[in-house]
């Protein structure tokens, strides 16, 4: 029996997830399309992208809960599709959906995770209270889920994974759908995680959220990584600073952006309702030299100022894409969640 | 927040594979999971408690004059039949169950931790047999309250009891299959009632298999259905264990080796 217990060999730690060629096809549609990932051991590593850029399917092939159409994956130097058991005793997974038991109480569902993993009946029970004391979750402990709001689920969810205490968590967009007080919690624990000595992988829709917690993010659009590094290195490579414009008659943005464009030779973002044009400055200097041509161009300016990147605009920049509505309200809701949170 | 730092990966015995004991130890867990639910909405079991009193009620006296000549005297052939149509159409609820629970989103932690991956199948059979043994312990009840006296004695009504339940698990592996590759529930139920009619009805249940045509009483001689009933009778009526029995238990067997393994295969697919 021997041959089926294995350790690793100590130069694979390094490495808590190394991902190459990932890919997912359903029917027609590649999700993933050739994902490369390496997140290192004891960090957290943010997976960045827009809805259905392919974030999910990513962490679900990763956590064994969906097969490889190609490609492979170890996790802590184990194979994802032949030692898939072992990968499963060193993850913990928490679902963009909490995947709670929804007839039971909250006791129950923790206790029968533990027994599942192994716990007795005893050390259950106690597993079950202590975790439900740190999430504060003990008044609410013999409720049934149906009562639960979003945030005690998410935290339920959080702490059934956290049982076996794996040395690998996979968040699936966890703060999605949280008031800001609550995210601001979220943030702060899974901190206290990563400080314990576990790796978090987690994906996001904020751009906010992987700024302020991962160590390195990959920027994901169309099942690709677009762009992958520290979210200093992501926002060094639109350039140093932004030239931000705000016309005073609408009318004249069409003019303003192209102006803008043919002094910085550079693409710019439009919001057509703020009339807002944002385009990245390598220079500060230059920001002169468009001021004085929308000066001959006859454009008046309600606002203007030079402000360090954002990831917003590192994301808009890298995928192309005209940002959503969607995706302008809840980054601003992230913001917002920021200044909650101090 | 604990402070005791989080075992490293590399420093974890680890194994890829699960032992009998564990796969048994956690069927037992998801067994007991599927108790808790069955505590928790007790509507569930409206089926199994009004089915059995409403069905045996109903077909003894409708049919009991016509076939046997008076209701006493046709308990003994209706009781055990019915037992069997009862229990067994109970074993379909199996399937709609599995398929409404699969849709949730619990059953995608299950998947992610190293449990045994027939465990939340064979877990919720198991508790589904707490059903089985509903139904039947109340089909004896009305048979009894309805004059019914089974010769065998207790015991081998409890024997009878017991094989009925064993075999309708095993039965309920079908519609388990059924219930983890069909999409809705409700199709699950379309499925499982195209295969339970004929088999229930096409059997000895009801009626003496010698007042059908020739071709039909081909069919309900081999109908497994019709050897469980007649396994049942023996038992209760007669305390006599024949061939019927060995029948009926080989091929629940079949029925598990074949359906356990092609519905955790379904299962594991399924994404």
């Amino acid at each position: 029996m021997d041959h089926v217990y294995k350790k690793l060999e100590p130069g694979n730690s390094e490495w808590a997830v190394e991902a190459r060629g990932l890919v997912k096809s359903f029917g027609n549609f590649r999700a993933v399309d050739g994902v490369d990932l390496n997140v290192r051991t004891g960090s957290i590593y943010g997976v960045l992208g827009p809805n259905g850029a392919g974030k999910t399917t990513t962490i679900r092939m990763l956590a064994t809960l969906l097969r490889l159409d190609s490609g492979s994956a170890r996790i802590f130097g184990h194979d994802v599709v032949k030692e898939s058991q072992i990968i499963r005793q060193l993850i913990g997974v928490t679902g963009q959906y909490a995947s709670v038991d929804e007839s039971l109480s909250a006791t129950e569902n923790l206790i029968i995770f533990s027994r599942l993993l192994g716990l007795g009946r005893a050390e259950s029970r106690k597993k079950a209270g202590e975790l439900l004391e740190e999430f504060g979750l003990t008044e609410a402990a013999k409720r049934p889920l149906k009562n639960f709001s979003g945030g005690m689920r998410r935290r339920l969810d959080l702490a059934a994974s956290l049982i076996a205490q794996p040395p690998l968590l996979f968040l699936d967009e966890p703060t999605t759908g949280l008031d800001p007080r609550t995210r601001a919690q979220m943030w702060d624990t899974i901190r206290r995680l990563v400080n314990t000595g576990s790796t978090v992988l987690l994906t996001t829709q904020y751009l906010e959220e992987a700024d302020q917690l991962a160590d390195r993010i990959a920027v994901i659009d169309h099942g690709r990584v677009v762009a992958e590094g520290t979210s200093d290195e992501l926002k060094a490579s639109v350039g140093t600073s932004s030239l931000q414009l705000k016309v005073q008659n609408p009318l004249d943005l069409e003019v303003a952006r192209k102006t803008v464009e043919q002094v910085l030779d550079i693409r710019s973002n439009v919001s057509h309702e703020a009339g807002k044009i944002t385009a990245p400055l390598v220079n500060a200097d230059r920001a002169t030299d468009v001021l004085n041509a929308l000066r001959e161009a006859g454009v008046h300016l309600a606002e203007m100022s030079v402000q360090k990147p954002t990831l917003d605009e590192v994301f808009l920049t890298i995928t192309g894409n005209g940002i959503t509505e969607d995706a302008t309200s809840s980054s601003s809701k992230s913001k917002e969640a920021e200044v909650a949170s101090v | 927040m604990r402070t005791a730092s989080i075992k490293p990966g590399a420093d974890r015995e680890l194994k890829n594979y699960t032992s009998f004991g564990q796969t048994l130890r956690n069927s037992l867990t998801m067994a007991y999971r599927g108790l808790l639910k069955i505590k928790r909405t007790p509507e569930q079991l409206f089926d199994v408690t009004l089915q059995p009193i409403i069905f045996t009620l109903m077909f003894t006296y409708i049919f009991g004059g016509a076939i046997s000549g008076d209701v006493l005297s046709y308990l003994p052939v209706i009781i055990p039949g019915i037992l069997v149509q009862t229990v067994i159409t109970t074993s379909m609820v199996t399937g709609v169950q599995l398929r409404e629970d699969m849709d949730k989103g619990v059953f995608d932690r299950f998947k992610s931790l190293p449990i045994a991956r027939i465990a939340p199948l064979a877990g919720a059979l198991l508790a589904d047999t707490i059903r089985y043994t509903i139904a039947t312990v109340l089909t004896f009840v009305m048979g009894y309250i309805m004059g019914y006296r089974p010769d065998g004695g207790l015991g081998h009504v409890a024997i009878a009891a017991l094989l009925v339940i064993v075999c309708s698990w095993s039965i309920s592996w079908i519609f388990a299959f059924f219930g983890v590759i069909a999409r809705t529930a409700s199709s699950v139920q379309g499925i499982s009632m195209l295969v339970l009619f004929p088999l229930t009805f096409l059997s000895n249940a009801f009626v003496p298999v010698d007042t059908m045509p020739n071709w039909l009483q081909w069919f309900v001689k081999i109908n497994p259905i019709s050897h469980l009933v007649t396994a049942v009778r023996d038992l209760a009526n007669h305390g006599t264990v024949g061939w019927d029995l060995g029948i009926s238990l080989i091929g629940a067997a079949v029925i598990v080796a074949i359906f356990a393994p092609i519905t955790v295969r379904a299962y594991m697919r399924r994404t």
